[in-house]
């Protein structure tokens, strides 16, 4: 099981802000992102988030593991 | 008392400059975001401001570790607002206490340009003819290596 985050406009799109996700681990966040919209419908823009694991910003090719959570980060826009 | 934190209560700019005064700073440098009602063309009626405040945290607190590394003597706090916020309104104050002036400008401006790049924060605008989350949301930036610049892992 993974938990998702969405923000912003991805959390529009969805609907909501949390989803759980009962993957086989580990998973490519790639993999993730298809299962995320093969359930949620597509959702614009989640190819150009940043992705952070457990609070921290990982690179693409990291695996998931069961328990992680995944975070989708638009483009931020804070300040 | 925590000196990078995300709020959802309007800001005390002078609560955030205190946690940085200390006998050895001789320089407050503060730096402090408003609601913008006019950007070009556009009027904002309200801001609406989202964070993942727990990640959030921990960049700022990074963004503290960097000001530190470069201006060791400085000390910094930074107090970022969200929810709904009005024209004039104060949505982030940042200060930073250093010996000397020079570096006390220097970091805050490091400071507020950081929390651009890396910090988890979005802002909603509500215009008088529609609404639209900001932050390059339309893709027309790429990321080609999954992050932005600089972004420690």
């Amino acid at each position: 099981m993974v938990q998702i985050l969405l923000f912003a406009s991805l959390a529009q799109q969805a609907g909501t802000q949390k989803v759980s996700l009962d993957l086989e681990t580990p998973v490519t966040v790639e993999k993730v992102r298809d299962h995320l919209q093969n359930q949620l419908g597509e959702l614009n823009g989640i190819e150009n988030a940043l992705v952070a694991v457990n609070e921290e910003y990982v690179d693409l090719t990291v695996e998931i593991k069961n328990g992680d959570t995944i975070a989708f980060i638009p483009p931020v826009s804070g300040g | 008392m925590k000196l990078f934190n995300i709020t959802k209560e309007p800001i005390n700019n002078q609560e955030v400059i205190d946690k940085v005064i200390h006998h050895n700073a001789g320089a407050v440098s503060v730096f402090i975001g408003t609601v913008r009602e006019m950007t070009g063309e556009k009027q904002t009626r309200y801001l609406e401001y989202e964070a993942y405040v727990p990640m959030a945290e921990k960049q700022l607190e990074k963004i503290g570790d960097e000001i530190q590394e470069k201006w060791p003597s400085a000390k910094t706090a930074i107090t970022h607002r969200i929810g709904t916020l009005q024209i004039s309104d104060v949505a982030v104050a940042i200060a930073v206490s250093t010996p000397h002036r020079q570096d006390a400008f220097e970091a805050s401006r490091h400071a507020i340009e950081r929390i651009k790049e890396i910090v988890p924060i979005w802002k909603k605008e509500h215009y008088t003819d529609g609404e639209e989350w900001v932050g390059n949301q339309k893709g027309t930036k790429k990321y080609p290596e999954g992050r932005p610049e600089r972004i420690e892992k």
